[in-house]
């Protein structure tokens, strides 16, 4: 496969050749960070995908864990969700938005140190991670299961990040403010907030930590964090790299201003309410579950608002989805956005939840989100990122993009749909009773039950991770004949673009 | 909750909830300037259309939010309002419990009257405790009740808590906690391998090493106290028989060292909460059966 297939190559915009025309009064970006960024972007996906696939073998056959208890499901979960989450996810994010925001307030970055810093703090915070899970050292905080040294780490690289990407927008060049940024600046602050309330802890060594809750308080606190992360990091996150990489792939303006406005607003104040849908029919206080249940109910609005200004922008463009791989990267992205957004309201109302709860649905609702949402909005955003920072006119090989886009969409669909298929059978069978009222079902005889469908998830899976082999490939291909001098400027325009201006 | 808090939680909601509708009503347009209007800003080449919100779409917000007040009227959720139809999760499950127990308390009840001899050959009363069984006890002691390391075998009738259906009703309904004290401190070294020696002694087995008799004097000064001088246990303290090659943590002598060195914990939750108490005496009469009944006479029943 070579670069000069069927495929187009990238979009050749008036906006493109609008910046060479300005190129003379254009700053020169700081590309190096978001290289930087958006190789090891890659590089996690790959880490921790692997770990995730090890984990959903070891589900359908234990003996896997090789009796180490370094190796066992309990060490390795934590290190596959911190692994997808911050380690690719939010590399993914810090990397783009350093780009997007440069990009679109037209300013450098005000200081590369602090750029710098960010990148290889947040390097070390990843392998300090990678280290420590495995050996058991952990706070037992889900999603945040990192001790508190690594926390407080955390902290300090979030505030530098925080100051260096706010400080950049001060100095911006636009009149105003694109809202891509906005989305990204609500992650930064929401995720600094929600990582030092849930990470409040008395250290009693250094490898160790008691949490400042107990109780009831505790769960809420770690559910408020648990799915406000999934709010502001998952979705408020990568809404922010959809509202520039979609317009941008499919050379369209956004579909509508006001549904920015309006589902932006809505998104941030609502989803930030959610997170007692974990803890229904628990110990935690009537109200709470029902205010909960109310929040993410409504939470359906303002969340399919950016699907819809995601897919809309793509009206009157449409034929592109057929020749361009990366675009349907981004618009397939949107429609498991969309249907994960719908799910999850859904799942929240008490008597769906009765039946879901605890069981592998919620396992397949995450990934419909994980996989098909935020891995795949990743994944096409840095098909187009990548040649734009190594000074190509496109990746190395477009077919292999395609390839690519069939192995993650198949193997996110065959995860679900086995988890969908898992989840209602065992809520079904944890609930049938006989005539005398006992329970029909014994718990071990749900697991066995379960078992084909762990099977197919680990296909789904496997094909998943193997997409991101063909795409470390591709981009390293792509990357290792560039001349980073020369992209280090912002007009990396294709040749294309300037003679289609 | 008091007054403050349940007032702090009802303007937060009330003002999350009109805050919302604001900015929805506030940005609504219904006629669009035209398709290709934009707001004029240019972001690296990226336009924003001027387009209107979609009607659906703000038509289902609405809709959502008219659901959500209702709820809020209906439910418990604005502080320490109680919502008008006076659910509780805590009365849901108590009218569920009494649905049920209307529904197959009688079932159960007709069994509870029976004495377990009876109850145990009863071919219904065993399949129904066979299910309970499945439920609540066969995560440790197995589906097949055989039991594994550390978790007692329910079919051979050897009893650590006493067989008869009185004391294994105590065991299910109370729970039971064996302890066994470490002794390597008292003992030492040469002490723990000595007795492990003796202790193998007694069910006619023969240890590695050690010194059997030195052994002997030990278990009498620290060991019989509980396990009784012949070793034939106590249920008194849940001590086990030791002359009957049947081992709770393994038989090796490795293990039984580890055992009289570092002492064990054996612990068997309490069910009375979970369980009323004609659910217990079904099990009870399983369980009883389990070692009691003959075999082939319940398969020809």
């Amino acid at each position: 496969m070579s670069s000069s297939g069927q495929f187009p190559t990238q979009p050749t915009s008036p906006a493109l050749s609008l910046s060479l025309g300005a190129d003379l009064e254009h700053p020169v970006y700081n590309y190096r960070v978001v290289r930087q960024f958006a190789i090891m972007t890659v590089v996690w996906g790959i880490v921790g995908m692997a770990v995730g696939v090890i984990i959903a073998a070891q589900l359908a056959w234990p003996a896997l864990n090789f009796d180490t208890p370094w190796f066992t499901f309990s060490r390795l979960r934590p290190l596959h969700t911190n692994g997808v989450i911050f380690a690719f996810g939010g590399t993914a994010l810090i990397g783009t938005s350093l780009y997007v925001v440069q990009r679109t307030c037209q300013t450098r970055l005000v200081s590369d140190a602090a750029a710098s810093f960010i990148f290889w703090g947040w390097q070390a915070i990843i392998i300090a991670t990678i280290i420590s899970l495995p050996l058991g050292l952990t706070s037992t905080k889900e999603y945040a299961e990192m001790e508190w040294p690594i926390d407080v780490a955390i902290g300090v690289v979030w505030v530098v990040y925080a100051w260096l990407y706010f400080a950049t927008i001060a100095k911006r060049k636009t009149s105003h403010i694109y809202v891509a940024n906005w989305f990204y600046g609500a992650f930064i602050i929401a995720i600094a907030m929600l990582h030092i309330v849930n990470s409040m802890a008395i250290p009693v060594s250094l490898t160790k930590s008691y949490s400042m809750y107990s109780g009831a308080v505790d769960a809420m606190v770690q559910w408020w964090y648990g799915h406000s992360a999934v709010g502001f990091l998952l979705t408020a996150g990568f809404l922010g790299m959809m509202y520039y990489f979609v317009p941008k792939q499919a050379d369209r303006p956004v579909y509508s201003y006001r549904l920015s406005i309006v589902h932006f607003w809505s998104l941030i104040s609502i989803y930030i309410w959610a997170g007692p849908h974990h803890l229904h029919y628990t110990a935690l206080p009537d109200w709470a579950q029902s205010v909960g249940m109310v929040m993410s109910l409504i939470l359906l609005a303002p969340s399919w608002g950016g699907m819809i200004n995601g897919i809309m922008t793509l009206s009157g463009a449409w034929h592109k989805l057929r020749t361009d791989p990366t675009l349907r990267f981004l618009i397939v992205a949107l429609s498991f956005y969309a249907m994960a957004t719908f799910e999850g309201p859904m799942m929240a109302i008490k008597t769906v939840n009765s039946l879901s709860h605890y069981t592998d649905w919620t396992i397949g609702h995450v990934h419909s989100g994980a996989l098909g949402w935020v891995a795949m909005i990743t994944i096409g955003s840095l098909y187009h990122l990548i040649p734009v920072l190594y000074g190509k006119r496109q990746m190395y090989s477009v077919p292999m993009i395609n390839a690519h886009f069939w192995l993650a969409t198949v193997g996110t669909v065959l995860y679900i749909a086995s988890m969908w298929v898992n989840g209602i059978m065992q809520g079904l069978m944890w609930r049938a009773y006989n005539a005398d009222g006992t329970l029909t079902y014994s718990f071990v005889q749900s697991v066995e039950a379960s078992w084909p469908g762990y099977v197919v998830r680990l296909i789904g899976g496997a094909m998943f991770f193997s997409g991101m082999l063909l795409m470390a490939y591709n981009v390293w291909m792509t990357t290792r004949r560039s001349l980073p001098d020369t992209a280090d400027t912002a007009a990396v325009v294709p040749a294309a673009s300037v003679q289609s201006a | 909750m008091s007054n403050f808090w349940s007032a702090w939680i009802i303007v937060l909601t009330v003002l999350t909830l009109a805050g919302n509708a604001w900015v929805l009503l506030a940005n609504r347009k219904t006629v669009s300037r035209g398709p290709d209007t934009t707001t004029g800003h240019n972001y690296d080449g990226i336009e924003e259309y001027d387009n209107p919100l979609p009607a659906w779409w703000f038509w289902s917000f609405v809709l959502l939010f008219l659901f959500s007040i209702g709820y809020l009227i209906a439910y418990p959720g604005l502080g320490s309002f109680k919502g008008l139809l006076g659910w509780t999760q805590v009365n849901q499950l108590e009218k569920e419990l009494a649905a049920a127990q209307e529904r197959y308390g009688p079932i159960f009840d007709r069994y509870a009257a029976m004495p377990i001899e009876e109850v145990a050959q009863d071919p219904q009363a065993r399949q129904m405790g066979q299910r309970l069984f499945a439920n609540n006890c066969s995560q440790c002691h197995g589906v097949d009740a055989r039991g594994s390391f550390g978790f007692p075998n329910l079919t051979d009738n050897d009893w650590l808590w006493g067989s008869s259906p009185e004391q294994i009703r105590q065991t299910i309904t109370h729970g039971r906690q064996g302890v066994m004290p470490g002794w390597e401190s008292v003992l030492g070294n040469k002490g723990v391998v000595d007795v492990t020696a003796y202790v193998l002694s007694l069910s006619g087995r023969e240890a590695p090493a050690g010194d059997i008799n030195a052994g002997e004097q030990a278990y009498k000064t620290v060991c019989a106290t509980c396990h009784g001088p012949e070793g034939k246990g106590d249920i008194a303290f849940g001590a086990p028989n030791l002359t009957d090659d049947i081992w709770l943590y393994g038989s090796s002598p490795a293990w039984i060292q580890q055992t009289v060195r570092y002492g064990r914990n054996n612990v068997m939750p309490a069910f009375g909460e979970n369980l009323e108490p004609a659910k217990i005496h079904l099990l009870v009469a399983y369980v009883w059966g389990l070692s009691n009944l003959d075999a082939k006479e319940t398969a020809s029943r």
